[in-house]
């Protein structure tokens, strides 16, 4: 019989796992208080940063590794990591064309053009290689509007009064051990100000990618939407394939004031390891964005489909009256990975809302958590939460799990949580083929109906692209 | 409708297949031209289904020996989807649920995989769905279905409609039943059988696979066999199956002990 067994089907090999050959500017590996200081010359930064960069790393030295996660990997030497690589360029270029050409091929090859010709057409684009960000799109077009977008770096020499209000308010310099390590080191990322009543004229991106095989990435977001403005940004990731682990541990965060919101989408393609689970990402990111106005809104999408691990928790802190938070996930895992990722939302002010849509999908020896936090505080008079988590199982030999933790300290707020799971089974499948469709097609149909409730959230241009990634990171896995 | 001059549709030879390894079909001989309609009746444990199941390719029936020839093509080559392509049709007894994928969706792409095959353009979104209306009247389908995840909360007379409409919308050349009629009231029958009448003609053929003589009531067979332990025991007539529902299945056993098979 030549049937297609689930099992007999190769893995698609990973279409952004080359290196670009570049010269690199490298510190030594390892970390230490000199490093850090290291760092902060490099980039010629004002005294508040580099206090804000000590204080995190000695708060880091009295930290354990969180190992509450249900993951399990090798321990990581945080002394055999090089904490900044950049390539070997002057400062950066005022225009594109003096950026090197090698870069600006990189990022074609991945798919984002950032050549005045080719550069997509309604959405600004950062582009962040290894430990700087390289270019960013339409800047001029957006300062018209009063809209900053711009690297990290350039944002601390250019409005050092900002990053000194908003950094760190929102994710503390010792908030969690990943958090700490990243507040010491963090190299660059992307800074978003949207001014008052500003809606941001196109989608913002940053594109992270890590070239080097021994280094760290430590990117910091900061978006700040003032009274009434609104945004929507996009991140998106790759990596070379690599037989050893690299770490990311990236912190972002997310300021909303008055009747503002923010949109911010996530598509993380790291590179995954290989199907024995050598090499890939160890992704450890925290998340988080504080509703500080009222009627404010904040809304996290990702679609997490890469890294060996990921560990992530994308929250809400809903602080105004009326605010609203929501989490749209989906997380695939396939071969070795494991993800255990969720949401906290924290409802703080009256009538807050918070909608929390969760699909884990779970293919080949893959591990897949979800795990979530609804806490409703004295003050969350009315406020309520809906909750819904969904797991497929493709295989018999994944996992998937979910932990939800709810806290109530408020009588008059509803919590409401909805939980699944399911399988793809070989009757579903073979029902599908029977009618013409072929096996891969097949999966993919069934991956993308589970994850349409989050799909639909994405931006238009990247949820085509979303679903085709899903689709290709399946081919291969057990059924 | 026989034609001994009719194209051969589907010819199997000592057809022998096992699931998890327990042997199932032992032997089975069947021809089919276009144009026919074949009963294929038995009891339960016969082998009915697994022979339904084994044509159109699910993997979990292994074919140990035999031949099957669709079309003069060697059948077990092919996958089940280009089996489908090229005009084989499983309607399920019991259809799966598959939540999240639209009806709709799920039918057009199922039609255009066809449609490749047979050098007719794909239809797009619009035309399918015109497409579509025309054929939900060949088994009288509320288009309300079209908008629902596939057979997902479907009644058991709902998802045979389904499987009868998708058998209008992928013009099958040969159609296998497998228990269309079970789980079925009247109406229902006289609808879904209505369906299946309305698509039978001269280039193709339908396989029914049934418990009962009511389908045939509705659905006259050319030829009705009768399987026990794996084999066709006895073939005739729609006749054949009128003196089934007179005396039963007990002779079976008494001629499967004669043959020294039971």
């Amino acid at each position: 019989m030549t049937s297609t067994s689930t099992r007999d089907l190769v893995s698609q090999p990973y279409k952004y796992g080359f290196v670009t050959e570049i010269e690199t500017d490298k510190i030594d590996k390892g970390l230490s208080e000199e490093v850090v200081r290291l760092i902060s010359s490099k980039k010629d930064e004002p005294e508040f940063l580099l206090n804000f960069r000590l204080k995190a790393f000695r708060h880091w030295l009295t930290l354990d590794e969180p190992d509450w996660a249900a993951l399990g990997y090798e321990a990581i030497d945080y002394q055999d990591i090089i904490y900044y690589a950049a390539p070997k360029q002057q400062a950066k270029k005022a225009s594109l064309d003096e950026v090197d050409p090698k870069l600006l091929e990189t990022f074609d090859k991945l798919g984002i053009p950032l050549s005045e010709q080719k550069r997509l057409s309604n959405v600004a684009v950062d582009a962040v290689f290894d430990s700087v960000s390289i270019a960013t799109t339409y800047k001029e077009k957006l300062a018209e509007h009063g809209v900053v977008f711009c690297s990290f770096t350039e944002a601390v020499k250019d409005h050092p009064e900002l990053i000194e209000k908003y950094l760190g308010s929102v994710v503390a310099s010792n908030d969690n051990y990943f958090a700490a390590l990243n507040s010491a080191v963090f190299s660059d990322g992307s800074f978003v100000f949207i001014p008052k009543g500003v809606e941001c004229p196109m989608e913002l991106s940053t594109y992270f990618r890590i070239n080097s095989g021994d280094t760290g990435q430590f990117e910091r977001t900061l978006i700040v939407a003032e009274e009434g403005a609104s945004v929507s940004y996009l991140e998106g990731c790759t990596a070379p394939m690599f037989d050893t682990n690299q770490l990311h541990a990236a912190v972002v965060e997310l300021v909303v004031l008055d009747d503002a919101s923010i949109k911010y989408s996530t598509v993380q393609n790291w590179y995954a390891g290989d199907e024995n689970g050598v090499g890939g990402i160890y992704n450890f990111v925290t998340k988080r964005g504080q509703c500080r106005g009222a009627r404010s809104r904040i809304s996290w999408t990702q679609v997490e489909t890469g890294s060996a691990i990921t560990w992530k928790y994308p929250s809400c802190v809903l602080q105004g009256a009326d605010s609203v938070g929501e989490f749209y996930s989906v997380a695939l895992t396939n071969n070795c990975q494991q993800a255990d990722t969720g949401t906290k939302m924290i409802h703080v002010g009256p009538r807050t809302r918070s909608t929390i849509v969760s699909k884990g999908i779970s293919a080949g020896r893959s591990s897949n958590s979800y795990r979530g936090l609804v806490q409703m505080g004295p003050g969350a008079k009315g406020a309520r939460n809906y909750s819904q988590c969904d797991s497929m199982l493709i295989g018999d030999q994944a996992a998937a799990n979910t932990y939800p933790y709810i806290r109530s300290q408020q009588p008059q707020a509803a919590i409401e949580h909805e939980a699944s799971t399911c399988r793809i089974s070989e009757d579903q499948l073979f029902y599908l083929q029977s009618r013409g469709i072929g096996f891969e097609e097949a999966v993919s149909m069934m991956v993308s109906g589970f994850c349409r409730d989050v799909f639909n959230q994405l931006p238009m241009e990247f949820a085509a692209e979303a679903d085709k990634l899903l689709a290709l990171k399946l081919e291969g896995s057990v059924g | 409708m026989i034609r001994p001059d009719a194209e051969l549709l589907l010819d199997i030879t000592d057809l022998h297949a096992s699931v998890e390894d327990q042997p199932i079909l032992k032997g089975v001989n069947l021809q089919v031209r276009s144009g026919e309609i074949h009963a294929v009746m038995g009891r339960n444990g016969s082998g009915k289904s697994t022979l339904s199941k084994v044509l159109a390719g699910h993997p979990a029936y292994r074919v140990t020996s035999g031949t099957v020839r669709y079309r003069g093509e060697n059948l077990f080559e092919l996958e089940a989807e280009e089996r489908a392509r090229l005009g084989v049709f499983l309607g399920f007894q019991y259809p799966v649920e598959i939540p999240g994928v639209s009806n709709l969706e799920f039918l057009r792409v199922a039609t255009n995989a066809r449609r490749l095959k047979q050098n007719l353009e794909e239809l797009d979104t619009f035309d399918f769905e015109d497409h579509v209306h025309e054929r939900l009247k060949v088994v009288q389908m509320d288009p309300a279905f079209l908008e629902r995840s596939v057979n997902e909360g479907f009644s058991g007379g709902e998802k045979k409609r389904n499987e009868i409409l998708q058998m209008a919308l992928l013009e099958p050349v040969v159609a296998i039943l497998d228990e269309t009629d079970s789980g079925l009231d009247i109406d229902a029958l006289r609808i879904v059988a209505g369906g299946v009448n309305q698509l039978a003609n001269a280039n193709n053929a339908t396989l029914l696979i049934t418990h009962y003589q009511r389908l045939l009531d509705e659905i006259t067979p050319d030829y009705v066999h009768v399987m026990a332990s794996g084999r066709i025991l006895r073939t005739g007539g729609r006749e054949l199956a009128l003196e089934l529902e007179q005396i039963g299945y007990d002779w079976v056993d008494k001629e499967l002990a004669a043959q020294g098979v039971a």
